[in-house]
């Protein structure tokens, strides 16, 4: 039996909007907050009280689906049925077969393209906190419920079954996050929650119909992520090489082992009981504002990266985390200074090794100043070492590099001065210097560090280094 | 005094406004009389006797202030299923027992703003669900024309409050009959206003796309009145229409010349000898009047009393699992949270209530769905073309209220179907979101009058309320 099995992955990513209030009331949409802070009867579901739809987070909703390439369609609202305690009603108000986002696509960095199937609007739960060691609900003694998240927007977003490793399933929800964070619809933290992940995993020979597959939860992580679906695919490969077959359930991820254990079976799977939601209307997305949404979207990841691959070249870009830079959107920065005539390399190279450890405190470093620096450093008037520091200066204190050179004294010292100070230190250590030039290297740190700390590091440690050595051959 | 001699909200206004008595005065015969009587009836399963006594001295206080108000110092009794702030809200259920609202209903709010005074709320069937009151798990409600009688349901309260003097006005919740049914059992005058016209914001759900607030009275110029007070788009109801502001009251007149009425034969085939024979009655007149009268056949109509046990369970299933004692209301103890559910729902609601929310959850199964909510949603289509093409030809439609004059208590307790046929006549309008009206007309029958019911197209109240005031008066 051939044991080479073929993976297919769909996610469901839920995202929450980053919206001033909630979806059906005027309750703040915030984080955090003492629990139970943020409610009110509609987000509690008091008796008599009706839900009426938030109209940004409809815009940004229509923002997300514009964003992966959807047909943005009328859609009404659905009432999912089922009892849990941290849902006020029992029922989530959520998409059904109206949803408002469909058929659109991602293409990963990598160049595969994912589909989406659906990008839908619905309320978040509340939260429920559990005593005793499980946290399941059905054997603990107590559970406390905060309702602040109740009624928070969310966007569930389904991709189609196409995705074929873990890896590419992070790479699928890294894009989504970046996406997400690039028009502004989501704070996309998934250690808070913001941005949540199931995955349907089945395993295939290839050229077989797609295999039974089992639902993911509790992927809190990216790490998470990769190794829950990497435990799920040895799983279902070892029982379908075994010659058994795999049950179509819900799984837990646990992090402590490491493994997915069985929640639920498909005999024991809600029956949600859809229906229309009779207190919610018809909603008809009015062309013009889909027309100016999609104008306000702006570039997206992808375009980004593109740009600077074109700029900086693809093998600048490897082994960096241009994802990270794209997160801070350091792009801007990056291109904007070359834009002002900046040296390239050098300024992506700062920007990898000095902006992205300063973020995000880097509000002063524009790009005129920034570039003022790269081009003190390309003329070897500053060392590399005075560069970092002059970055770090200007982008917290917010004043001209100039100024900071100045109070400093940050200037690069010219090689005669150099020199002088080398031959003082040469003097001043005569006993470490003979030994050096007798053949013993290990002096040699000790003198440049003698140097560099007699300059206040205004020399580069490089020149140093040559000029001393010079000095050996000629003593 | 005694506050049976005022006859209508416009003549206690009169009586205020020329100082004949104070509205603490007013306010207080009203109470003498609950006191005294309601132990007869059981009307009110809550009274507001401190805060209403307290708004009445601050209206006294104040009332020499120019800004006229509709209802200044007018008592009005709530149907216990529209949410009062700080004032028990039972829905007749065990389950809300000792529920307490942080917030008013936008009705509550609009009555208070108009210068009315809540005197309480009135019983009914758990959670609207039942047509003669008998559902409340405080006990019955007794028809104050005949004790031994039901006064209807759902809201049997507000209705028997109207019959027995004990309030001028009340509000009730029509799902499928639930105002214009006990109205016309306890002979006052009650209005199921266009689906959307008066805001549902507090009014605890039974079936959300059927139910609607509307009023009870004496008369018909006091109902006008009180529909132009509670009505008015609302924001913070999705379904509330956004139409200008109605002024019924002002415009009612009672002149019915050349009007063009349908009498429904399917509904008024239905009704017993006595019922009919008052209609015939009434049709007769109406023709002297120059009214152009015929009957007209609606055979999709057949179907709204199946359609609308349905779709109003469905959404009743839906909208009651909220009560599950983990915010509000009742909570049994159990084992985990999901026996506590269990137990209190078990424990907290009633048979009736259980029997529809096991009905609904069952037609919105899967694979039951399309067999029976859809199916019924396609009725429910159906019975709104037929009223469309209905009103092409004619301006209003007249049927009776109720197919039978009130029964005894007790009589249909144990056969639900015969209890859910006497909502046959009133469905319709919920299912269609059409305005219709009860008023009692003909002669007496032992105690009671047959309800007649007008029904008009969306949002055509005013001819509706012209009609009935013409029978109002013919019937004096």
């Amino acid at each position: 039996m051939n044991k080479e099995f073929q993976t297919v992955i769909g996610l469901e990513v839920h995202c929450e909007l980053k919206t001033e209030t909630k979806l059906w009331c005027n309750c703040p949409n915030r984080f955090g907050e003492s629990p139970n802070s943020l409610i009110c009867p509609i987000c509690l579901g008091l008796p008599g009280s009706l839900p009426v739809l938030n109209e940004e987070a409809f815009r940004l909703a229509i923002k997300i689906g514009l964003a992966l390439n959807c047909n943005i369609n009328s859609c009404i609202f659905h009432r999912k049925n089922y009892f849990y305690p941290d849902m006020p009603k029992n029922y989530q108000i959520s998409q059904y077969d109206m949803p408002l986002n469909t058929d659109g696509f991602i293409i990963l960095p990598g160049g595969k393209k994912v589909g989406i199937i659906r990008a839908h609007l619905e309320e978040d739960t509340g939260k429920t906190i559990h005593s005793g060691s499980t946290g399941r609900l059905d054997v603990s003694k107590e559970a406390l419920v905060d309702y602040n998240r109740a009624g928070v927007p969310l966007v569930e977003i389904v991709s189609a079954p196409d995705i074929e490793s873990p890896q590419q399933a992070r790479e699928y929800v890294e894009e989504l996050r970046l996406i997400l964070l690039s028009i502004g619809a989501s704070d996309v933290k998934m250690e808070e929650g913001s941005l949540r992940v199931d995955a349907n995993v089945s395993v295939r020979q290839p050229g077989e119909p797609f295999g039974t597959r089992c639902e993911i939860k509790n992927l809190n992580s990216l790490r998470s992520l990769v190794k829950a679906i990497d435990y799920e695919i040895a799983r279902q490969s070892e029982i379908l090489s075994s010659g058994e077959a795999v049950i179509q359930e819900t799984r837990h991820f646990n992090e402590s082992d490491g493994k997915t254990h069985a929640l639920r079976s498909k005999e024991e799977a809600h029956d949600y009981r859809y229906f229309p939601d009779p207190d919610l209307g018809f909603f008809e997305p009015d062309v013009e504002l889909v027309k100016t949404l999609k104008e306000s979207l702006g570039e997206l990841p992808r375009q980004k990266r593109t740009k600077l691959t074109k700029i900086l070249g693809a093998d600048v870009l490897t082994n960096v985390n241009v994802n990270l830079i794209l997160e801070y959107q350091l792009d801007e920065l990056i291109l904007k200074t070359i834009g002002l005539g900046a040296d390239p390399k050098i300024t992506f190279n700062r920007v990898v090794n000095e902006v992205m450890n300063l973020y995000p405190n880097i509000n002063h470093l524009s790009p005129e100043r920034f570039k003022e620096i790269i081009d003190l450093e390309v003329s070897k008037k500053i060392t590399p070492n005075q560069a970092k520091t002059l970055i770090s200066q200007v982008s917290q204190l917010g004043r001209e590099p100039k100024e900071i050179i100045q109070e400093l004294n940050l200037a690069s010292l010219d090689e005669q001065a150099l020199k002088d100070i080398i031959k003082k230190v040469i003097k001043d250590n005569q006993e470490v210097w003979q030994r050096f030039v007798k053949g013993d290297e290990k002096p040699l740190k000790f003198l440049v560090g003698q140097v560099m700390k007699a300059t206040q590091g205004r020399a580069d440690g490089q020149a140093v280094t040559k000029i001393l050595i010079e000095q050996k051959s000629i003593a | 005094m005694n506050s049976i001699e005022f006859n209508s909200i416009t003549e206690a206004k009169e009586a205020l406004d020329q100082k004949r008595l104070s509205v603490t005065e007013l306010i207080n015969l009203f109470f003498d009389l609950i006191k005294e009587t309601d132990q007869n009836y059981h009307c009110f399963l809550e009274l507001n006797y401190d805060s209403a006594i307290r708004q009445a001295q601050a209206i006294d206080q104040d009332f020499e202030n120019k800004i006229s108000k509709p209802l200044k110092g007018i008592p009005i009794a709530l149907k216990d299923n529209i949410v009062t702030k700080g004032l028990r809200t039972t829905c007749g259920s065990k389950i809300l027992q000792s529920w307490i609202p942080p917030y008013d209903a936008t009705v509550v709010k609009k009555l208070k703003e108009a210068g009315a005074i809540v005197v309480g709320k009135t019983n009914m069937d758990e959670f609207a669900m039942g047509s003669s009151t008998e559902y409340s798990a405080f006990g019955p409600t007794k028809n104050p024309l005949d004790t031994s009688c039901v006064p209807g349901g759902s809201s049997g309260g507000s209705a028997a409050a109207i019959a027995a003097s004990l309030s001028l006005g009340a509000l009730g919740s029509d799902t499928g009959g639930s105002i214009r049914q006990p109205a016309a059992f306890c002979g006052v005058v009650g209005v199921k206003p266009t689906y959307g016209r008066v805001s549902r914001f507090g009014l605890v759900a039974f079936a959300s796309s059927l139910d609607q607030i509307g009023p009870f009275a004496r008369n018909v110029n006091d109902a006008a009145l009180l529909l132009d007070v509670v009505s008015g788009n609302d924001p913070m109801d999705s379904t509330s229409l956004n139409v200008a502001a109605t002024n019924f009251f002002k415009s009612l007149n009672s002149e019915v010349a050349g009007l063009k009425v349908g009498l429904i034969k399917e509904l008024t085939d239905q009704c017993d000898q006595v019922v009919k024979e008052t209609i015939q009655k009434l049709c007769d007149l109406l023709a002297d009047y120059n009214v152009v009268i015929s009957e007209i056949s609606m055979p999709s109509l057949e179907y709204s009393l199946p359609a609308y046990y349905l779709i109003a369970p469905a959404e009743a299933s839906s909208n009651l699992a909220r009560f599950d004692g983990v915010r509000y209301g009742l909570r049994i103890d159990g084992s985990s949270a999901k026996d506590m559910m269990i137990k209190t729902r078990t424990e907290g609601f009633g048979n009736e209530v259980k029997r529809r929310i096991m009905l609904g959850t069952y037609v919105l199964s899967h694979g039951y769905y399309d067999a029976y909510y859809l199916k019924a949603l396609k009725v429910r289509t159906l019975i709104k073309k037929e009223f469309e093409k209905a009103y092409q030809n004619y301006d209003l439609l007249i049927c009776p209220t109720t197919p039978t004059l009130p029964f005894k208590l007790g009589e249909r307790m144990a056969d639900p179907v015969s209890m859910y046929l006497s909502d046959l006549c009133t469905i319709p309008s919920n299912l269609a979101g059409h305005p219709s009206i009860s008023v009692p007309f003909g002669p007496k029958v032992k105690n009671f009058q047959v309800g007649i019911q007008v029904l008009a197209n969306e949002l055509d109240e005013q001819k509706m309320f012209n009609l009935a005031k013409f029978i109002e008066e013919a019937d004096e």
